[in-house]
């Protein structure tokens, strides 16, 4: 099955919200999937890069870190651990450096941008937001995650939402029958899958869309021509959030706007809660049509 | 009138204080406040009475119902009033896919659009919908009538048996051995009774009906040499 939940904000005054509206939308889905979480949060945008990085021995991976990537780096870092995973602060321009010392010391790279943050672990929705405390953090969208795994093992880096690009993360209900093809395909064209995951293989191809060129929109119109499975997809970028389902579209989605909002759910009990839910715009997602928001 | 409130009342107790009204209940008006999407509200119930959601509900919503009224006030999730015996369900909203699956009997109506597989398989019910249909809709649908007041989409009537099809707006493409059939004077009346009683305000004369080419389900002596 797997639950889906994402949040567009367009009030700025929800700001501080999002995280809590995020983590109350994902816990009504955890009969959805219960076998891992993971949320997506896109914060304020700073100079330099962010980076998520996970160790499955936080102390003793995160012990010193901070020291001793600024003197390979030459520059001031800031290291914030948050339970499993760290959000590093990272000048512009040593992204490759800091990739191959993190990756050399055995840390697990999430996810990087200027403003996505990304956090993901095997557990429940309650316990992994609480692990985190995504409860308290705030921003201007983001997208969540509940998985029951089918295509690939139960672990933290199969656990949703996938970054394969910078501030660019996706999330999926269903399952892709051409990703070994399309894994071939992309890694060619220099996206190259880290996990056996199917959902990673469409976050590279959004990524390699974008890269090329195409807007969100174009990028989710091409899955329905490239990839071949069920699929309903919500995917973020730095200031764009879309949905896109296949033509068969027997994975369920419903969506809702307000003036203060658009809300993604993989089922109406996700808004639920959301302020002025009862007079919102409520509708399910017409297959093999995309729909996307950008500020 | 029985209130109940589901934030406070757990699904389970709900449902069997509903399942458990026999035919002669004195206790006819129920109302369900707080549904907030739940599943399987008001499933399985056997006694007339009348059940008012008062909010959207999740999976499943009026599935198995005999005799009874079940009336939501918001939108439906997957498979409302799925096999539907007799009584009717009314869907002010929306309803999600396969609304009406495997119905035998009774009477849905759903005001806002129906999803994907409205009526898949249907087995006697009649559904009205006042709005647009999804694809595959009425797949496989055995006996009773679908009438849609708006659009159908793609693959409507896919493997038809002898359900009735009736569609006053256009349809995006019939289903395999779906075809347009003549409206004759007992399918006006079929759909004049269907209006009527689902209170659709529309004329029989509007809608064309489809039905089974009766090629797929049927041998037919050509295929012989197929199997």
């Amino acid at each position: 099955m797997c639950g889906i939940v994402g949040l567009f904000l367009k009030n700025e005054a929800l700001r501080p919200e999002l995280g809590s509206m995020l983590t109350d939308m994902l816990i009504t889905m955890t009969d959805r999937g219960p076998d891992s979480a993971g949320i997506a949060i896109y914060g304020d945008a700073q100079d330099g890069l962010k980076m998520t990085i996970q160790s499955d021995t936080p102390k003793v991976a995160f012990a010193g870190l901070e020291v001793a990537l600024a003197e390979v780096l030459g520059a001031p870092v800031t290291v914030k651990v948050l339970d499993t995973h760290a959000v590093l602060s990272l000048p512009d321009g040593t992204e490759a450096a800091a990739r191959a010392f993190l990756t050399a010391r055995g840390l697990r790279i999430m996810g990087t941008g200027h403003s996505m943050e990304i956090f993901k672990e095997v557990g429940l929705p309650k316990d992994v937001a609480a692990r985190f405390g995504i409860r308290d953090m705030g921003g201007s969208h983001g997208i969540g995650h509940t998985r029951m795994a089918t295509e690939s093992a139960v672990t933290t880096l199969g656990a949703h939402p996938f970054s394969t690009g910078d501030d660019q993360c996706l999330v999926h209900n269903g399952s892709l029958s051409n990703h070994n093809q399309m894994r071939r395909v992309l890694s060619a064209k220099g996206f190259v899958p880290q996990t056996q995951n199917d959902t990673e293989v469409a976050a590279c191809y959004i990524s390699s869309r974008l890269a090329e060129g195409a807007n969100l929109g174009q990028a989710l119109d091409g899955t329905l021509q490239d990839l071949d499975g069920f699929f309903t997809f919500v995917v973020g970028t730095k200031n764009g959030f879309g949905v896109v389902r296949d033509p068969v579209a027997c994975k369920p989605a419903v969506m809702a706007e307000t003036a203060d909002y658009v809300a993604f759910g993989s089922e109406y009990r996700a808004f639920a809660k959301l302020p002025g839910i009862d007079d919102a715009r409520i509708w399910e997602p017409e297959p093999a049509t995309v729909y996307f928001w950008e500020r | 009138m029985q209130t109940i409130d589901m934030a406070t009342t757990p699904l389970r107790e709900l449902n069997a204080m509903l399942q458990a009204q026999a035919a002669k209940t004195n206790q006819t008006a129920w109302a369900i406040e707080n549904p907030r999407g739940a599943h399987a509200v008001a499933v399985g119930l056997d006694a007339p009475i009348e059940v008012t959601v008062k909010g959207s509900t999740g999976y499943y919503c009026a599935g198995m119902n005999k005799q009874a009224t079940v009336h939501v006030t918001g939108s439906a999730g997957p498979g409302v009033a799925e096999n539907m015996m007799s009584g009717t369900v009314i869907i002010e909203g929306d309803a999600s896919q396969y609304a009406g699956a495997t119905g035998h009997g009774g009477l849905l109506v759903i005001k806002g659009n129906a999803s994907s597989r409205c009526g898949i398989s249907m087995k006697g019910i009649n559904i009205v919908v006042y709005g647009n249909v999804g694809h595959m809709s009425a797949f496989m649908a055995q006996s009773g009538n679908l009438v849609v007041l708006g659009d159908a989409g793609d693959a409507l009537g896919d493997s038809l048996y002898e359900a009735g099809l009736f569609v006053r707006g256009s349809v995006k493409s019939l289903g395999s051995d779906c075809i347009e059939k003549e409206m004759r004077p007992e399918h006006i009346a079929i759909l004049t009774d269907l209006l009527a009683r689902s209170g659709a305000d529309a004329k029989p004369e509007e809608f064309k009906r489809y039905g089974s080419a009766r090629k797929l389900y049927n041998f037919h002596v050509d295929h012989a040499g197929a199997y």
